[in-house]
This record gives C-alpha cells, structure tokens and sequence, in this order.
C-alpha cells in the first residue's frame, strides 16, 4: 500500500499509468470497435482525417481504415513487447544469475559471450536473425529478444556479486540446499525488483525496435503494425503525410507510458532518490 | 604511456569477443535459406545444376561448414573479405564505398547529442523541479519515446517539403558536381535532417544521465567546499563540478557505440544516404550474405574502435584510473 502511495505522488507517473491504461483499453476494445479486418478494404484510399464520419482517422493508400488499424495496432505492439521483454529478461536472468553465482571461469565465459552481443550492433543482428529466419510475428518477437537481454544479465550479475556471500545465502548452503535452489529459490527474489524496473526500459526498446523493423518492410507483413502503417504511408509523405503521422504518434504514446511507468515504479521502489 | 598500455590491453581483450562474433554470425547465416550461388543464379535468369556445382566449387562452398569457417578467419587475418557476387566487387571496396557516409552521420550525431545533452543536463541539474528542468525533462522525454524513423519522416514534411529549407535525401546533389568548399557545404546541408533524426534520440538519454550525475556531484564535500571558499557558481560548475560529472557521460558513448550504429541503419534509409547501415539492409534484402557478414565486422571492429576512444578519453578525465591497479 506504501507502495501505491509513494506512487500516485509523483504526477509523471500517474499520467503514465493513464495513458497505459489508454492503449491497453483499446488494444482489448479492437473487436468491439473494429470486428472487421483491419487490413481489409474499407473505403475510398487517402480519405482525410475527419472528413467522414465513417473514418475517423480517415483511410491509408490503399484504403484501409487508419482508426481500425491503430486499434488492432495496439495489440500486436503491446504483444511484441510484451513477449520479447519476457524473453530477454529470462536470459538476461539466467546468464546474469549463473555469471554471478558461480564466478571464475563460469562468469568469464557468461560475460565475453555477453560482451560479444554488446559489441555486435543490435539492429545489425535483428536484421541477420530475420534474414535468416523470416519474418513472422513470432520469430521477429524471439529476435528482438535474443538482441536485448545483454543489459538485463549485467544488472543481474552485479546484484548476484552483492548478494552471493550474504548471511541468508550462508545458512541456505548450510542447510544443504542445493545450488539451483540457492540461485532461483533464495538469491533471485532478492535480486529481482531492480530487473524488473529495468524490463520497462526493455519494452520500449523493444516496441521501438519492432516498429523500426516493420518500417523497413522487415517484420510481419499479415498484421496491423504500426510500424507497418507508417512504412506505407512514406510513399504518399509529400501530401497524404497523416498516414505516417498517426500511427507514429500511437507508438510515441504507448513508449512514454511505458517509460513512465518504469520510472514511476523506480522512484516509488527507492524513495531515497526521489528528490533526483 | 601508462593510459595507452592501459586502453591497448583492453583492445587485446576484445580480440576473442570480435573472433566469437565471426564464429556466430558465420554459423548463424549457414542457417539462411539459399546461398550466395543461388542469390547470383537468380541474378543471371537461372542456370542448370552444373554451372551451379562449379560456381559453389570455385567458391569453395562445397566443403564443410568448419572448413568454410577456417577458410573465412584465414581470409579475414589477410584482410580478404571475400567477394560480393550482387555488386561483382570484393566486399571490402563496397564497404569502403559505403563507409564515410556512415563514419560523418555518427561523428555529427554523437557530436549533437553530447554536446546539447550535456548543456541542456547541466541547465536542467542547476534549476532542479524548477520550470527549465521540468521543461527539459519533458522534451527529453519525448525524444526519447519518439521512433527515429517517424521523427525523420515528419522533419522532411516539414523541412523539406512544407518549407522547402532543406534537402530530403541523398548524400550530395548530384545534379550539380561541386568541388571543394561547396561541396561541402552542399553535404552539410544534407545531413543536417539525418543528425538531428539520429541525434535526438541519444541527447534525450545524454541529457538525463547528465543531470543525474550533475545533482549527485554537486552534493559531495569538495564542491561544498569549494562554494565555501567564495567561489561563484558558475565557476564551481566549469572547473569542479563538470569533469566529474562527465564521467558516465564518456562511458555511456563507449556502451552505446553499437546501438547508435543499428540506428544508422534506419535513419540512412528514410534519407537515402548511400552508408552502410543502408548496404546492411539491402544485403538483407539481396541475401548477399558475405557483404553482410563483411559488415558485421567492420561494424564490430568500429563499435570496439570507439571504445578505445573512450578509454583514452576517460583515464584523461579521471587520473585516478591509471594510478589505481
């Protein structure tokens, strides 16, 4: 409950969880608004914004409704980012947790391949791992994961190293745990609130990567993407440019909210550093 | 000489992470349906069974994965980056090609978001919870929740298109061959959409680390006593405050050389730019996958280039550092 309190004190953040609650809301009302596909033909192509009261957000160049695919858009955004900020921050758990439980050689081999990921530029990988594997919704959502845990194991890492030789951790090897139960039972718990503010910052990477992607024409074609939508609005910039601007300001809401609530959640967790 | 041997053996260090990134990224295009043969049959309308059995012959595909590998690493210590069957040029002169466009968008954006990052975090840590701060702090917000490319893409509408100010794509005019000074000029003009695009993003970060650091700084005994010895404030911060504070700035460039290089990527192709992100896409695209893994390294080898930098950089701005260990 202090928790709560700490957090709705800080006005940032509460506009955050706002417009979380925004983009979740119309992400699970998409069906009722819009049963139809958002990718079928709707209507006449580059229907201004406001101009017809059949198309709020008015229709793209090949005439499909805007307002129905920033709706269904909010899902799949929210599902990619979703998924691949699980992923990554399980990797990021394991490799940071195995790093630094067992040291020596264990956590220089963990960390050189970790070091390999850092220095390899991500989105260069992204694009290798969707050549090679294609691009469907679901090996782009298991690629934007495996490009961003490298941040996660190091936190991780770091809060093992603090947390390895601590009394608790003594008394459970004492008693004969076993080191899996060590690991997972007893350090990780502790281990885990500074991680799971950071996935906030994981998740906006990861909707920011996913829309990078779809502008390219790189992620899955068959789903009303954000990214999508405006990577076909580019053709039309010159005059229809609200094709690209809509959807672009979707995802510029949905990352603030996301970060803010990261940063809400941060500050109300350490409220030493609130004054910052 | 002690900070050189110092930032010489962490250039040593990276050597088995940039051999590990050769084995994986190697591997992992094995994976890759179709092969730079197939790509290269296409290219010509088709072939029959047998020219394709002696292309992947001369190209040595034909033999195992390891062999392959071990061919490709002793090919890479000769500095031989294979052959790019789609451009008909070795790989390296198209990366070379593609390079300085790269080199000159990231020396201009890394250049834009440290410098405005650090005086907009400075402006902002001096004026905490006041307006400034909170002004600052939103647009650093903003920028930072904004996708590159859609910033891009509005900057043209507006730029280019609404008020016609600024060129929306390309590297140079190449309607016009200007020399010298001019030319320059004219490529200025032309990555000034691209900087701000790519440089945006990494200010709103470089601003937020700046403040924090700042107002963590400006609590510790030295600049109390500093200000206690009548020191103005604005004479605090430049000479005692600032260095120390620039500390996680200068580490952040080094962890995020890599990141900024993937965002190149995205801003050279909303502007055309002919620089090797744009090559890493279209090699994508083309499946022309020994320039791509070409790229991997030269973009591996860059990203550990500017952590060297930033060793130097930083055993120059905190002494301790060489003296320590």
């Amino acid at each position: 409950m202090d928790l709560v309190k700490l957090y709705v004190r800080s006005p940032p953040a509460v506009i955050g969880l706002l417009l979380l609650i925004l983009v979740l809301a119309m992400a699970a009302s998409a069906d009722f608004f819009y049963p139809r596909d958002p990718l079928a033909l709707a209507g006449r192509p580059l229907i201004w914004p406001f101009s017809n009261p059949r198309f709020l957000l008015g229709t793209d160049n090949s005439g499909r409704d805007i307002a129905a695919q920033i709706f269904h858009g909010a899902r799949i955004s929210l599902l990619i980012g979703g998924v691949a900020t699980v992923i990554s921050v399980m990797i990021g758990i394991t490799i940071g947790a195995l790093a630094g439980y067992y040291g020596s050689w264990v956590d220089t081999a963990l960390m050189r391949v970790t070091e390999a990921f850092q220095t390899l530029p991500n989105f260069l990988l992204l694009l290798v791992l969707v050549a090679v594997f294609g691009s469907t919704i679901t090996t782009v959502t298991v690629a934007i994961g495996i490009v961003s845990w490298p941040a996660s194991a190091r936190l991780t890492r770091a809060e093992f190293l603090s947390l390895r030789n601590r009394e608790f951790v003594q008394a459970g090897r004492t008693l004969g745990l076993k080191d899996m139960r060590l690991i997972f039972g007893e350090i990780l718990p502790n281990a885990l609130p500074p991680v799971i503010v950071y996935a906030s910052v994981v998740m906006a990477i990861a909707i920011l990567l996913e829309s990078a992607l779809a502008f390219l024409k790189l992620s899955d074609p068959n789903v009303a993407s954000w990214g999508n939508l405006i990577g076909a609005g580019r053709d039309v910039l010159r005059v229809q440019w609200y094709v690209s601007a809509i959807p672009g300001i979707a995802i510029l809401v949905t990352v603030l909210a996301v970060s803010l609530v990261g940063q809400g959640l941060n500050d109300a967790l350490n409220p030493r550093l609130k004054s910052r | 000489m002690r900070v050189l041997s110092l930032a010489g053996r962490r250039l040593a260090a990276s050597i088995p992470t940039l051999i590990l990134i050769l084995i994986g990224v190697f591997l992992l295009l094995q994976l890759a349906p179709g092969d730079t043969v197939d790509a290269m049959m296409a290219q010509m309308g088709g072939g029959d069974a047998t020219t394709a059995r002696q292309l992947r012959e001369f190209y040595g595909l034909d033999l195992s994965v390891w062999a392959q590998l071990g061919n490709y690493l002793w090919r890479l210590v000769r500095l031989d980056l294979g052959f790019s069957a789609i451009y008909g040029k070795p790989v390296a002169t198209v990366i070379a090609e593609r390079l300085p466009a790269t080199i000159l968008l990231m020396t201009a954006s890394l250049s834009f978001a440290f410098f405005f990052g650090l005086i907009l975090g400075v402006v902002a840590a001096r004026g905490v919870n006041k307006w400034p701060d909170t002004l600052i702090s939103t647009f650093g917000l903003m920028f930072y929740a904004m996708p590159t490319f859609w910033f891009g893409l509005m900057a043209i509408v507006v730029f280019s298109i609404y008020l016609q100010w600024l060129p929306a794509g390309g590297f140079e005019d190449i309607t016009v061959s200007y020399t010298g000074l001019r030319r320059t000029l004219d490529i200025a003009q032309h990555l000034v959409l691209p900087t701000l695009t790519l440089g945006l993003f990494y200010m709103a970060i470089y601003l937020r680390i700046m403040r924090g650091s700042m107002l963590e700084v400006l609590n510790l005994d030295f600049v109390r006593t500093a200000r206690s010895k009548g020191m103005d404030e604005t004479r605090v911060v430049v000479r005692h405050v600032l260095r120390n504070a620039l500390l996680p700035m200068v580490t952040l460039i080094g962890l995020q050389a890599g990141t900024m290089l993937g965002g190149s990527v995205v801003v050279e192709s909303v502007f055309s730019l002919p620089g090797l992100g744009r090559l890493a896409y279209e090699s994508v695209i083309q499946r022309d996958l020994n320039t791509l893994l070409g790229i991997v390294f030269v973009s591996a080898l860059l990203v550990i280039a500017v952590n060297f930098i930033v060793d130097l950089l930083y055993a120059r701005l905190d002494p301790r550092i060489t003296t320590g260990s």
